[in-house]
């Protein structure tokens, strides 16, 4: 009797796996043709020379010591993008979080303000691109004809070394919808009690934002600034059509250079070894933001 | 305990309360004239970019080019509109950014909506293992697969066609899944017990007790996916390299190299209206549902 409700069990349970992977089977499948065998394939090409026309010649490590200890300008990319993730997420962060605060109080209007400021973010970087170039163009761009018309000197912002990575990283805020819209539900999930206790301990506005606001807003802090950093590391298509890495590599950012040496040079494997630096590098990033998040993010439902 | 207030002393509080309340307003009057001082400013800067681009998108060569910058044109020319569209096929651009975007949103919804309903509904051995897995994959880099993606594609001949773009999406997408996991998980237990004590199949459950439920997630993902379609560059620039096959994402450069760097501002900022034109009909029509939709994924993660 019991070996044979042990056996009823384990035929439901096998029945239950079967069911269960055939309706996961979709993903399953996409898991393996468009996930792991693409990453086993790039971790093989990124140990081959491979130009494509010709098989995949094996060379060892030879693609990661030339990237780590003779390409100059990998090195350059590298800190490029460091400095563009290390500026440019945070800047994001605290504008759609102050902007989400201001959008946070009870406006007439509300809505419309909220679609501005939402908006840039859902534009096809193209157009936004477009837009852009316009805007930033030395001579007759918005900036600086209205610069000029006030009798203040020109910036030269895309084309200058110094500014050009700066200019970006202005588009970048401009385009943090995403994140005010994640910001604003938090901040309506803050306890008002909360704001009644501080101000019956005579808290003025400012230790109200900073000692409630903002700890009550850490978890989402902490999402937004993790796919920031991930999305940043991988920053193309806006850099790719204002600057492609102009002038004197100042905006030359890993994704356009791995593109660069895989479609345009055809080193196929020195760009998957390319591939696999940036993927390291994006995971140390994630994990230490994790690690340190237990140090900052205040989860409201855990005990204290 | 307390005596009851005698009409006086009630009026004399409610008075008080009263011009307590006025003080209190009048007292925050500049915090609020601030505050929308400073909303303004900021939406207005905001704004500019794309008022700039809607301006100078109706304006005839001289106009684009005074300082200060004018921001009414006069006289208005929606002929740009019409040019552009003799200058590089345009409408052919148009259509072929519909022919991958659309079949990518039905292909997210069919793949993700199975995934999603074993990964939250359905009780298998090893099911939270392989849903870990699934959100794992979010971390890895679109540049890692890219490269041996394009090159199983150029063996199998579908270089310069639409299918490395839409194929895909019908074998599902972690993130799609996560939301509508989150969004399935939600429903009720009771619901779907009923049905199976009647002897529903899980297919049956799925597309007669949750789809109908889960309709806003839905066409959260079917929005989501169709905008991310429309607005992707590196995929087409990748697969795509005949001008005949062009969305939009390329054919705006290709507009761009039809003209005269002199002349390109009121063409380009017209080609970028029309491009932008669809998605602000879309956000504009299904607000509710998009801003819900960031807010499930945004919190829940």
């Amino acid at each position: 009797m019991a070996v044979t409700a042990a056996e009823r069990v384990r035929k439901r349970q096998m029945n239950a796996l079967g069911k269960g992977l055939l309706f996961a089977l979709p993903w399953l499948l996409g898991f393996l043709a468009f996930t792991a065998y693409p990453m086993a394939a790039s971790l093989y090409y990124s140990l081959t020379r491979y130009d494509v026309l010709r098989p995949p010649r094996f060379i060892g490590l030879e693609n990661y010591s030339f990237m780590l200890f003779s390409d100059n300008l990998f090195r350059l990319v590298l800190s490029n993008t460091v400095w563009f993730v290390a500026v440019g997420v945070p800047a994001g962060l605290v504008i759609a979080f102050l902007l989400a605060n201001l959008l946070n109080n009870d406006l007439k209007l509300r809505p419309l303000f909220r679609t501005l400021f939402y908006l840039p973010a859902i534009l096809p970087a193209v157009a936004s691109a477009e837009v852009w170039r316009w805007v930033y163009n030395p001579r007759y761009g918005l900036i600086n004809s209205l610069l000029k018309a006030w009798g203040l000197a020109t910036i030269p912002w895309l084309s200058s070394p110094a500014l050009a990575k700066p200019s970006l990283v202005i588009i970048h805020c401009w385009a943090q919808g995403t994140a005010i819209v994640i910001f604003l539900a938090a901040l309506q999930d803050v306890p008002r009690t909360l704001y009644d206790a501080a101000v019956v301990d005579g808290a003025n506005a400012w230790n109200r934002f900073w000692h409630v606001t903002v700890p009550m807003c850490t978890p989402s802090i902490l999402f937004v600034s993790i796919t920031g950093l991930i999305g940043m590391f991988q920053y193309f298509t806006l850099g790719w059509l204002l600057t492609q890495g102009a002038p004197n590599n100042a905006t030359e950012f890993y994704s356009m250079y791995l593109y660069r040496n895989a479609f345009l040079y055809f080193k196929m494997g020195y760009a998957s070894a390319l591939a696999w630096g940036l993927f390291v590098v994006i995971v140390t990033f994630t994990v230490v933001m994790m690690r340190s998040s237990a140090r900052w993010v205040y989860y409201g439902g855990e005990a204290v | 305990m307390a005596s009851p207030l005698t009409p006086d002393v009630a009026q004399a509080r409610t008075r008080k309360r009263i011009l307590g309340q006025d003080a209190e307003a009048l007292r925050r009057v500049p915090g609020r004239v601030l505050l929308y001082a400073a909303v303004v400013l900021l939406g207005l800067t905001f704004a500019a970019p794309l008022l700039w681009m809607l301006s100078t998108s109706l304006k005839d060569d001289p106009q684009v080019y005074v300082v200060p910058p004018i921001w009414v044109p006069n006289p208005i020319r929606p002929l740009n509109y019409v040019e552009i569209f003799t200058r590089r096929p345009m409408a052919l651009y148009f259509l072929n950014t519909l022919k991958y975007s659309v079949p990518t949103a039905f292909g997210v919804l069919i793949s993700c909506t199975l995934v999603a309903y074993s990964f939250g509904r359905m009780r298998w051995p090893g099911r939270d293992a392989v849903f870990f897995l699934c959100l794992a994959t979010m971390m890895i880099p679109f540049q890692v697969t890219m490269i041996p993606l394009y090159i199983t594609f150029k063996n199998v001949g579908w270089i310069n066609t639409y299918y490395p773009l839409v194929v895909p999406a019908f074998f599902g997408n972690a993130y799609y899944i996560f939301l509508l996991r989150q969004f399935f998980a939600s429903i009720p237990e009771e619901l779907s017990d009923a049905a199976r004590v009647d002897g529903c199949t899980d297919g049956r459950i799925l597309a007669q007790i949750i789809l109908p439920l889960a309709k806003p997630a839905l066409a959260v993902v079917a929005l989501f996916q169709f905008m991310g379609a429309w607005n992707d560059y590196l995929g087409p620039l990748i697969y795509l390299s005949r001008d005949e096959m062009f969305p939009l994402a390329l054919g705006l450069q290709s507009l761009r190299a039809s003209f005269q760097e002199k002349l390109v501002w009121p063409y380009m900022m017209a080609a970028s209206t029309m491009m932008i034109l669809p998605v602000i009909v879309i956000f504009f029509i299904t607000q509710r549902t998009f801003i819900e939709g960031i807010t499930v994924t945004g919190l829940k993660g």
